[in-house]
């Protein structure tokens, strides 16, 4: 059932790095990440024929042609997104709507995330450095809300947003920090599975989770992404050209997505997510039901993030997602694999990247080349793209051939 | 926007439409935007985000909220805060219905809890006042 119109057949991902020693620009780590693309699916560059980005910083404006005109690619279906870390999510399936409508058949998705090489008699910048977003995320412009009534009260960067969800949740539901940290720590043992996870060779348990640092209440160190450096890319194209692609065709049989704010206080309601609407879109288009689901690829920014997914995504009842924390076992060979790769609390947030971890995951587990960690039946993911402070959400479900 | 106080912390901007706001705060008032139909609003706007219509007016308000939510920033997420460590951060529900973001202050961050009552405290820094919230 559901939309069979367009696959993920291809992919590129490169380890993320704390530091990230070849620095190079957006578009040459796209033509290199399209390069890789074309050589796994065993496709010609001249067959592309649409593009979606990011902004790159290069080519603040005029993006798309930008990059097109340096990947010497002529295309049909020019688009950049701007939905944080749904990006890549979004990406995905605006990609495969494109396919469907047909305004062309074969589309490179592109998510660089490296430092770019230092400017030759520049002074101060270090762009070798560490991986690491403005606080403002440009919420201080002239004009902004954000510059007014967020950022002189120290609701900046991301993390006390999150943190003031889970305050709220916590105090409703009544959820033991430890069943937060078990999420953590499951996810960790996913990435030591990982080879090109940040975390492959540091396993932890739930009292390194509970004995590491408060960040801001309730959320620890342990229970935050790493920011880092990467790049990855997919491949979408046609049904009808998927079939001559050497891996398993991956079919985006539904998607959804949804958004409702931008700071997390104007929030409708901060245990009630866009995730609801955009993953019942999803599975509504799709056909599938939740029970069928062999794998789920959450964006894991932080622990509540996970746990408000598996809520509002339906996979269980709201309030419950703590016993469903318990109750299941979450790692790759578990009765409900989550985020096997390790999510980004595994691998590392490599910016844009980190989102697109989550469908680069589900498309290797669906065609199977998850190696060590291949879920034993992979046919039907959900996947999940969190952008901002719980704002932009992307529901994906995506299906085996 | 923001501009940075002689102490080093960020401040707001305001513009034409949110000097009001300001202006009000600098008085010891708490005056936000009503609309008709959605009622009170915050952050000021030019047209109301319930229905898009300007037939708004701006009134005063009683200054009363609870913490709808908050957590305590212990490591200064804003570099520009970070001497002012630990922190509370909060949204609060105002009396009139919308949700601010303030700062909890006039007690210990491990007082502060889901659904306290609490008031307006207003905070001159230079030219600007930030609008704070205390328990009753």
């Amino acid at each position: 059932m559901g939309k069979r119109a367009a696959a993920i057949v291809a992919l590129s991902e490169w380890a993320p790095q704390r530091r990230w020693d070849t620095p190079m620009f957006s578009m040459e780590a796209s033509a290199q990440l399209a390069a890789e693309t074309l050589a796994d699916g065993e496709f010609e560059k001249d067959e592309i024929d649409g593009l979606v980005m990011s902004p790159i910083p290069e080519s603040p404006m005029f993006g798309p042609s930008a990059l097109a005109e340096y990947l010497g690619v002529q295309s049909n279906f020019n688009e950049v997104v701007d939905l944080g870390g749904a990006t890549p999510a979004g990406m995905i399936w605006r990609a495969a709507a494109a396919i469907e409508v047909g305004i062309c058949e074969n589309v490179l998705v592109l998510c660089p995330s490296v430092p770019a090489p230092r400017r030759v008699q520049s002074a101060g910048a270090a762009p070798r450095g560490r991986a690491r977003l403005s606080a403002y995320l440009g919420g201080d412009s002239w004009g902004s809300p954000q510059g007014q009534f967020e950022i002189p009260y120290g609701l900046v960067a991301a993390t006390p947003s999150f943190a003031m969800i889970a305050s709220r949740y916590c105090e409703l539901y009544g959820v033991e920090p430890e069943t937060l940290a078990k999420i953590a720590v499951q996810q960790r043992y996913n990435a030591l599975a990982n080879p090109k996870a940040i975390n492959r060779d540091k396993p932890i348990t739930i009292d390194d989770v509970m004995n590491s640092r408060m960040i801001a209440d309730p959320l620890k160190l342990l229970e935050l992404v790493m920011p880092c450096f990467g790049g990855s890319a997919v491949l979408v194209t046609s049904a009808e050209r998927a079939k001559r692609a050497p891996h398993r065709p991956v079919f985006l049989s539904g998607y959804g997505e949804h958004l409702t704010h931008k700071s997390v206080t104007y929030m409708p309601d901060f245990i009630d997510t866009p995730i609801r609407m955009a993953a019942d879109r999803a599975f509504k288009m799709s056909g599938a039901s939740r029970e069928a689901i062999d794998m789920a690829s959450i964006y894991d920014c932080y622990t509540i993030t996970v746990l408000l997914t598996i809520e509002d995504a339906g996979f269980c009842k709201k309030g419950q997602g703590g016993a469903f924390i318990e109750e299941h076992d979450l790692r790759y060979h578990g009765d409900w694999p989550l985020n096997t790769h390790g999510g980004q609390l595994g691998m590392g947030q490599a910016g844009l990247s980190g989102g697109m971890s989550h469908v680069t995951e589900a498309v290797l587990q669906l065609q199977g080349r998850a190696d060590g960690r291949q879920v034993k039946k992979a046919d039907l993911a959900y996947v999940n793209g969190t952008g901002g402070m719980m704002a932009e959400q992307v529901a994906l479900i995506l299906e085996g051939a | 926007m923001t501009k940075l106080a002689r102490d080093g912390r960020p401040l707001p901007m305001p513009n034409p439409t949110t000097q009001p706001f300001f202006d009000a705060a600098r008085d010891r008032t708490l005056k936000l935007q009503r609309c008709p139909r959605g009622g009170v609003f915050f952050y000021p706007r030019n047209r109301c985000p319930c229905c898009l219509a300007d037939d708004w007016e701006w009134e005063n308000l009683s200054g009363k909220a609870t913490v709808y939510s908050f957590t305590v920033d212990r490591m200064g997420h804003d570099s520009n805060l970070a001497d002012r460590v630990p922190y509370v951060v909060a949204a609060v529900e105002l009396a009139e219905g919308p949700r601010m973001t303030t700062n909890i202050v006039g007690c210990a961050p491990e007082d502060v809890k889901v659904g306290m009552p609490v008031e307006v405290s207003y905070e001159d820094v230079d030219d600007v006042t930030l609008i704070n919230f205390r328990p009753v």
